[in-house]
């Protein structure tokens, strides 16, 4: 049974309204990088640089220094391999699982040699929301603006780079260079990601709400429209249900957004088939009489 | 800089809008072509033709700035090639376009401004009524809001043309945009480009492996062969003793109804396999 009592009571605590404000920021960037990182297919990609800040956040673990840092270190520098190594399409797929594996292994072996507490190995994994402090939110924020002003000043190249690319590279815009620079915005939204919803679920955040929008509209600005309102109603849903219950954020988080997902495909669905309906219609054969 | 006028320029009018000079393009010890000079004037369509490999598409590549001549000099409109030039449309060939989000209004604005740094918030207004209005001039006004993966081949290549001409250019560059349409598309889009130029004095560059469905509008041909190639009016190239001469074996090239058939050695030919290189398989 959800307990509304404890919830409301949870609400006025400070930590937890640190973590709301976390999450709605990193929702933005997360629902306006989305869109992108779906029609550039790098679904996989986020995947293999959010193991990566797992590995570098596991390293800071391991030396002492902030989580957060480590995270972003290790997700920027996947973030680059892959843009390099798997610059060919056709190698892409099978450069990102090589890069995945070897970085998972390589935190595993780190977690070992940490002897603190357990909850901050698990909380690298799969999320640990409530242990945002004002620091790290004031982090969090600066570099939330900076990646947003970044793709404010490139988007319209980038936009023609992942959707076009053939006729982008004719008009001159410097594809490669963009796929680069998107890579480390990514990277570092991605590290970001892994304090909220842990690694193992920072898909949920990024990819999960862009997938659903673009299930329901073609239009770009309607599509990051809505995928920040998806991001936010599962970043912030996911904290306020998870409160009562006391059971990991990410749970709810990937449950909200995946409900989501659901949605969109069935509303797509319908609407495809109000769509053809006067064509049936039209072209049925006479009714014997 | 200023670009400096070449001395048998004469005036703007006559100024070429695709110059080459003593162009070579070589990969290694392969040569593609080397030595060609060629004019192309404003309002001039031109087709580029020969078989695979003979770097028709390579050609385009050099004119667009992403493959240097190994020598020689290419100019468009003046300017070396490269860059964002906006005096430059592209219309490439019809490919799948299935699951980006996108609408044939957005493709169209990209062509406008997707080459632009910064917002671009300022000019909204503007933008919406130029993409429509070059959406209108190729009759895609009614599928215009519509996915592009659910548009036909046709549908897409309209959209094409207009992505390509709402830059206003000087030089169209166009390769294979017939390509998997249609002959009802493939003379609709064609006639789309024949009517820019005529009404805009836009010089266009046509890469194509058939020039039945365009012959109506080519006023010249470049055809290239193993290294060789001859430029001329159609008559000029598309005769059984001039291809029989750059394919170095008996070609006969037959006319029946405004139509030209070259028939010879299929291995030599290979007219009807169109290639499919395409600019991205270099960034993708």
């Amino acid at each position: 049974m959800f307990d509304f009592e404890l919830t409301w009571r949870s609400l006025g605590l400070d930590f937890v309204q640190t973590a709301l404000l976390a999450a709605g920021v990193l929702a933005v960037v997360a629902g306006v990088l989305g869109p992108l990182i779906v029609m550039r297919r790098m679904s996989f990609a986020v995947h293999g640089t959010s193991e990566l800040a797992f590995t570098g956040a596991a390293a800071a673990l391991l030396l002492g220094v902030g989580v957060e840092y480590g995270a972003l270190g290790g997700a920027v520098v996947a973030a680059v391999l892959i843009a390099f190594l798997g610059s060919r399409e056709s190698d892409r797929d099978s450069v990102i699982g090589v890069i995945l594996a070897f970085g998972l292994g390589l935190g595993v072996l780190l977690l070992t040699f940490y002897s603190g507490r357990s909850a901050n190995k698990f909380g690298i994994l799969i999320g640990q929301i409530v242990a945002v402090d004002r620091t790290n939110l004031n982090v969090l924020m600066i570099a939330s603006a900076l990646v947003l002003i970044v793709l404010a000043l490139i988007y319209r190249p980038l936009l023609f780079a992942s959707v076009d690319p053939a006729v982008a590279v004719a008009r001159g815009v410097p594809v490669r260079s963009l796929a680069l620079v998107f890579a480390v915005l990514v990277g570092v939204a991605t590290a970001f990601g892994v304090q909220i919803v842990g690694s193992l679920l920072v898909v949920s955040l990024m990819v999960t709400p862009a997938a659903a929008a673009a299930r329901v509209t073609a239009s770009p600005w309607k599509a990051t429209v809505l995928a920040v309102i998806f991001a936010e109603v599962s970043a912030l849903g996911g904290i306020v249900l998870s409160l009562a219950p006391g059971k990991p954020v990410s749970a709810f988080v990937t449950t909200i957004s995946f409900a989501i997902y659901l949605g969109c495909r069935i509303v797509a669905k319908v609407r495809d088939r109000r769509r053809r309906v006067p064509a049936v219609t039209t072209t049925a054969t006479p009714v014997p009489v | 800089m200023p670009i400096p006028v070449l001395p048998n320029a004469r005036g703007a009018a006559t100024n070429p809008a695709v110059q080459l000079r003593g162009a070579s393009l070589a990969f290694g010890s392969r040569t593609l072509w080397s030595g060609l000079d060629l004019d192309v004037a404003p309002g001039e369509f031109l087709a580029v033709l020969g078989p695979n490999g003979s770097g028709k598409t390579s050609l385009l590549k050099v004119l667009l700035g992403l493959q240097p001549l190994s020598a020689g000099s290419a100019r468009l409109v003046g300017k070396p090639p490269g860059g964002s030039n906006p005096q430059v449309g592209y219309i490439p060939q019809q490919r799948s376009a299935d699951d980006v989000t996108l609408r044939g209004t957005d493709l169209v604005g990209l062509g406008l401004d997707g080459h632009r740094w910064g917002t671009g918030l300022r000019h909204l207004g503007e933008r919406r009524r130029r993409v429509a209005g070059a959406i209108a001039s190729v009759g895609a006004a009614s599928y215009a809001n519509s996915p592009v993966g659910r548009l036909s081949g046709g549908e897409q290549q309209r959209l094409r043309v207009a992505q390509a001409l709402i830059g206003d250019p000087r030089v169209l560059l166009c390769d294979e945009p017939l390509l998997s349409l249609d002959l009802a598309h493939q003379r609709a889009v064609s006639d789309l480009i024949d009517a820019r130029r005529r009404d805009a004095n836009t010089a266009v560059m046509f890469v194509t492996h058939e020039i039945n469905p365009i012959l109506r509008y080519v006023d010249k041909v470049l055809y290239l062969v193993n290294g060789q190639f001859r430029i001329g009016a159609p008559d000029e190239v598309m005769n059984s003793k001039t291809l029989s001469e750059l394919y170095r074996t008996k070609i006969e090239v037959i006319k029946v109804g405004g139509q030209i058939h070259v028939a010879g050695a299929q291995s030599a030919l290979c007219e009807d396999e169109p290639h499919h290189h395409t600019l991205d398989e270099r960034v993708s």
